[in-house]
This record gives structure tokens, C-alpha cells and sequence, in this order.
């Protein structure tokens, strides 16, 4: 797949991070001297932009994490007076007040770059026809691939999320070439699909870039099956920029090349803050050194993963990180026991016949933590002797058990029991808060 | 000799069964026989039914999960020791009934029950041998 920003892309190691450093010094130098917030956190900790010499000394640098960015709702956190500002999106608020990020014209552009980066890195061209299901909007999702699909010359179908049937006749009618939303969103795609008589066999489809949510190797598997296409992981969040961060090559779907000469990529101990080396998993940290109106120092992205430097087979020089395991405030805790709903997914999903719906339900009966996995009965699943169903039951029960160290019950339900999300799927319920 | 039977995963719920009736009703399709197994949380509803088709495509439709099985609808003397006369050649014979239940005949003499064996051809053979009654689908159907 051609390599759309060949200079950067590929870039030897060595000048990539001497333009890492400049960029880090002007990105430090001007949020200490606009944003009240950075200025308050390097004096705290006695810091001075001029003393940062070396990328090393960035780990000298305090955190900058969620409820920072909530403090300074809605404008706070902004670089750039709002006159410059062109754009702005905000997280959807499910867990306390929404976060405000602002692009200006120049962020918009190099986000766009990126994004075209992704989708060429994913295998699209300006000959394709990209069909996003990202939802438009506030979330940076839709108009993230939007703009990156048009910056590369692709055709862009802009369907936005919901209205599924619609979307099945458009995608047989407009034969699009490359698919993009939310995992979930597409698997429910797929099963509309189905229940029309449509195939995805007769589509038209060779790559699908998903992301905004955590997805596991066992899930690309069956979107891979079940869609007829290539399936790559993308990744991003609004706080840093929106879809198009990191992002899979077609050529290795090996792990998600990190857009270094954008964002300087740290792992760290996520209960101590103490930085680790390459290949150990952690918290990941993202600082970005081109953003004008939203720039982030040091910013705890909750995500879990780890970064690998070695040289890939697609050419580009930039890190890989492995894909996101799950996220430190998604990470239950039953009796004692961490469990990341993606363990939970990967076990399930190595039952052929599972449907990759599923929810979680935690709850505390007499003290003590329970967890049950509620399980959809699909057509393949299905069988007219209850032994073969409980049979089921336990085994997907032991093999939790066996792989995670936790007991927990597994409820058969009627399909489409789980609800279905036109966004990112509702994978947990606690009823113990 | 085999007999189509539709089987339907049930959650544990008030009311759901109802719905399935109701299903079928407005399909205009008829239960000529059916048995519910159930545990703490599901349930497997079977049913032989006049027009599998119709039933299938009625309850797929409201998303329902309808599977598909061969069983094998046997006759059945009602007398003292009937049901005993089929079990123990199959029993000897080494084959194991996974379920049975009973069919609503109201003509003739005998009962029918349905039966689901794993080996059904190695059933209808050892019945057959025992000049046991195994009914025919399209008769079970229209019964």
C-alpha cells in the first residue's frame, strides 16, 4: 500500500526525534506563556520550559489527566484565543462533565493529514469509496474520517451512525470500498445485513478501519469472516486529536504505527507514574507537539498497551503500539481479581459459534462480588437438548475461570436482549456503585 | 419416517411463551404437539406444528431463534406395559431416548408419543424389526 507521507512516515529514528524536541520546546514554551493550568503545574513542580534539553527530561514534566481538562471546562485548557479557533468537539459526558476540545485551522489540516495517513496505511486510495459509519457530530469519529478521506482524494459517503437498513441498500447500491465506525456498530451492520438477504460476500468491500473502542485479535477474526474484508484497528481520542493518532498497516496488522512526528508516545506504571521501557505494558501517555489550540503535556490516556520500536515490514519508522488491552477505569475489580471486559471478549470469542454481543453485569449479593456474563443464543449456538446448552454454560464458565481467575455465571439470552449501540457498545453494567 | 420438529430458545420470562402462541396464531399455523424443558433461567420450547415453514419464518421474523430437528413419532398401545413394549428392544439395543413427549391424537386407538434419539435410523430399524408403529411426517402433520 503506498505510503502517503512518505518523508515523515519513514523517517531514520534519529531526525524524527530531533524534530520531536524542537516541536516539544515551542509546544512547552507556548502553553506555559497562554494556559494558566500548565503554567500553575511546571512552576509547582520547578519547572521551566528553557529547562527542558532533551526528550528524556519530558518525564520530568507532571501529568496532565481527565479531571484537569474537567476543571477547566469549557474553555480553559485552550492555547489560542477563540477567534482562531475553528472547530470544536466534546467527549459525550457519560461519566461526569463533557471535555471541550478546539482545533484551529491549522490543527483541522493536520489532522486531516493524518487521517489520510490512516486510511491510506489501511489500504484505501483516492480511487475508493469510503463509507463512514462514524457517527457526525460532536464526536470527533465522523468528521475525523471525513476530512482525512477527502484530504486523500477518496470519494466519502457521509451516512453518519443509525438508520442501518438504509445504510445496507447504500452500501449495495453506491458500492463503497471502505468501511469505517465503531466495532460494534458495524457487527450490528452486519447482522441487519443478514436479516435483509444481504451478504457481505456481494459487497463490495476491502478494507474496514474500526476503532473508538478497544477490539481484540478474536473480534478482527470474525468482522474479518463475517465481513469479507480487511479489518484494521485505528485509534485516537479527542483529548489528543480524534480517529487517526495510531493506526494499523494493511501490510502487518501488527500493532498501531504512532504518528510520531505529532505525538510523543510514553508507557507508564499507571499506579506509580514511573515510565517504563519498550515492550511493557502500561498506562499509554500521549503529549501532542503541533497542536496549536489543544495542546496536551503529558496527558494519561487511561489506555492500556505497550509500545514496540522495531521496524516493520510496511517501511514506516514510527512506534507501533500493540493493540489497546483495555482501559484503567474500565478494569473491574472482582473479589480481588482485575478483569478487563477485552479478557472477557476473548474468551468468549473463541467459541466459533458465540455472537460477538455480550454484556457484563457486576453486582455485590451479601457481600460479595458476582459476575455474570450475559450471552446471546444465536442461530449456530442453538440446540433443541438443554444439556447441550448448559454444557455450553460451563464450559465458557470454566474456561473464565481458567483464564482469568474469576467465577462467573453465563446467562443465555434471546438474541437482540443486548442492546444494540449506533456508537460505542455498553459492555459493563456495575450495580455495585 | 422422520418428523420435523422446530425448537425456540425461551428466555425465563412472564409472558414469553404467550407470545410465541400468539406468533404462531397470527401465522395461522397449528400445534399438534409441543413440550417445554426448562432450567433456572431458559427453556427450549419444541413443537410440531402443521406448516414448519410458516412457523420458522413467523418466529425468525420477531428474532426468535428457531432450530430444526429430526424426531420420530412412534405409536404407542394404551394399554398397561405400552410404552414398555417400545422402550426395551431400543433399550437392549443400546440406544438412549435425549427426550419424549406426548402427542394429542384424537383418533384411533393408540397413543403417539415423539421421540429424539441421536441415531434415529438405527431406531426406525430396531422398531421396525419389533413391528412397532412409526408414524410418517406428512401424517403427523395433518393428524
Amino acid at each position: 500500500m503506498p505510503i502517503y507521507n512518505m518523508d515523515f512516515e519513514t523517517m531514520p529514528r534519529e531526525a524524527l526525534e530531533s524534530i520531536q524536541l524542537s516541536r516539544l520546546k515551542a509546544t512547552l514554551e507556548r502553553v506555559y506563556a497562554t494556559v494558566p493550568f500548565y503554567r500553575e503545574n511546571f512552576n509547582k513542580a520547578g519547572i521551566t520550559p528553557s529547562g527542558i534539553k532533551s526528550l528524556k527530561d519530558l518525564q520530568r514534566i507532571p501529568f496532565t489527566v481527565k479531571q484537569d481538562l474537567r476543571d477547566n471546562y469549557p474553555y480553559g485548557m485552550f492555547a489560542v484565543p477563540m477567534e482562531n479557533v475553528v472547530r470544536i468537539h466534546a467527549s459525550s459526558g457519560t461519566t461526569g462533565k463533557p471535555t471541550v476540545v478546539g482545533y484551529t485551522k491549522r490543527d483541522i489540516a493536520t489532522w486531516a493529514e493524518l487521517m489520510a495517513r490512516s486510511l491510506a496505511a489501511g489500504g484505501a486510495t483516492s480511487k475508493d469509496i469510503v463509507h463512514n459509519a462514524y457517527g457526525y457530530g460532536l464526536f470527533t469519529g465522523g468528521l475525523g474520517v471525513h476530512y482525512g478521506a477527502e484530504r486523500l482524494g477518496a470519494s466519502v459517503i457521509p451516512v453518519s451512525g443509525g438508520n442501518t437498513k438504509r445504510q445496507i441498500i447504500i452500501m449495495k447500491d453506491f458500492k463503497p470500498t471502505i468501511l469505517t465506525g465503531t466495532p460494534s456498530y458495524i457487527l450490528h451492520l452486519a447482522e441487519v445485513a443478514q436479516e435483509m438477504g444481504v451478504s457481505f460476500e456481494e459487497l463490495h468491500f476491502k478494507s474496514g478501519i474500526f476503532g473508538a473502542e478497544p477490539w481484540s485479535e478474536d473480534m478482527r477474526r470474525d468482522l474479518e469472516e463475517k465481513l469479507h474484508l480487511k479489518a484494521i484497528d485505528i485509534y485516537g481520542l479527542s483529548e489528543v486529536m480524534g480517529p487517526g493518532v495510531s493506526i494499523e498497516c494493511y501490510e502487518a496488522q501488527k500493532g498501531l504505527h504512532i504518528f510520531e512526528d505529532h505525538f510523543i508516545a510514553e508507557i507508564i506504571n499507571p499506579e506509580t507514574g514511573e515510565p517504563l521501557p519498550y515492550g511493557e505494558t502500561g498506562e499509554l501517555v500521549f503529549t501532542s507537539i503541533t497542536k496549536e489550540a489543544f495542546p496536551v503535556i503529558r496527558y494519561r490516556t487511561r489506555d492500556i498497551t505497550s509500545l514496540n520500536p522495531e521496524p516493520c515490514v510496511c517501511g514506516r519508522t514510527h512506534v507501533r503500539m500493540q493493540k489497546v488491552s483495555g482501559r484503567t477505569d474500565d478494569m473491574l475489580i472482582i473479589r480481588g481479581v482485575n478483569v478487563f471486559p477485552s479478557q472477557i471478549e476473548s474468551v468468549l470469542m473463541k467459541s466459533k459459534d458465540i455472537q460477538p454481543h455480550y454484556q457484563l453485569v457486576v453486582d455485590r449479593v451479601d457481600n460479595l462480588d458476582t459476575l455474570t456474563v450475559m450471552v446471546e443464543v444465536g442461530q449456530e449456538f442453538f440446540s433443541d437438548e438443554i444439556k447441550t446448552l448448559q454444557n455450553m454454560e460451563h464450559k465458557l464458565s470454566n474456561d473464565i475461570k481458567e483464564y482469568l481467575g474469576v467465577s462467573a455465571k453465563i446467562k443465555l439470552v434471546e438474541p437482540k436482549t443486548i442492546q444494540r449501540s449506533e456508537g460505542k457498545a455498553v459492555r459493563v453494567i456495575d450495580k455495585r456503585k | 419416517m422422520k418428523v420435523e420438529q422446530i425448537s425456540i430458545f425461551l428466555e425465563n420470562k412472564a409472558g414469553r411463551l404467550a407470545e410465541v402462541t400468539a406468533i404462531l396464531r397470527d401465522a395461522n399455523v397449528n400445534i399438534r404437539a409441543l413440550s417445554l424443558a426448562d432450567t433456572t433461567d431458559f427453556g427450549i420450547l419444541r413443537l410440531i406444528v402443521n406448516d414448519n415453514q410458516a412457523a420458522e419464518i413467523a418466529l425468525k421474523k420477531e428474532g426468535f431463534t428457531v432450530g430444526k430437528t429430526n424426531v420420530l413419532a412412534i405409536e404407542v398401545a394404551d394399554v398397561p406395559g405400552g410404552l414398555n413394549n417400545v422402550l426395551d428392544p431400543l433399550t437392549s439395543a443400546g440406544i438412549n431416548v435425549e427426550y419424549m413427549y406426548a402427542f394429542a391424537n384424537t383418533k384411533g386407538h393408540n397413543a403417539i408419543m415423539i421421540f429424539r434419539f441421536h441415531d434415529l435410523d438405527k431406531a426406525i430399524s430396531i422398531l421396525n424389526q419389533n413391528g412397532i408403529k412409526v408414524i410418517k411426517g406428512e401424517d403427523v402433520y395433518n393428524l
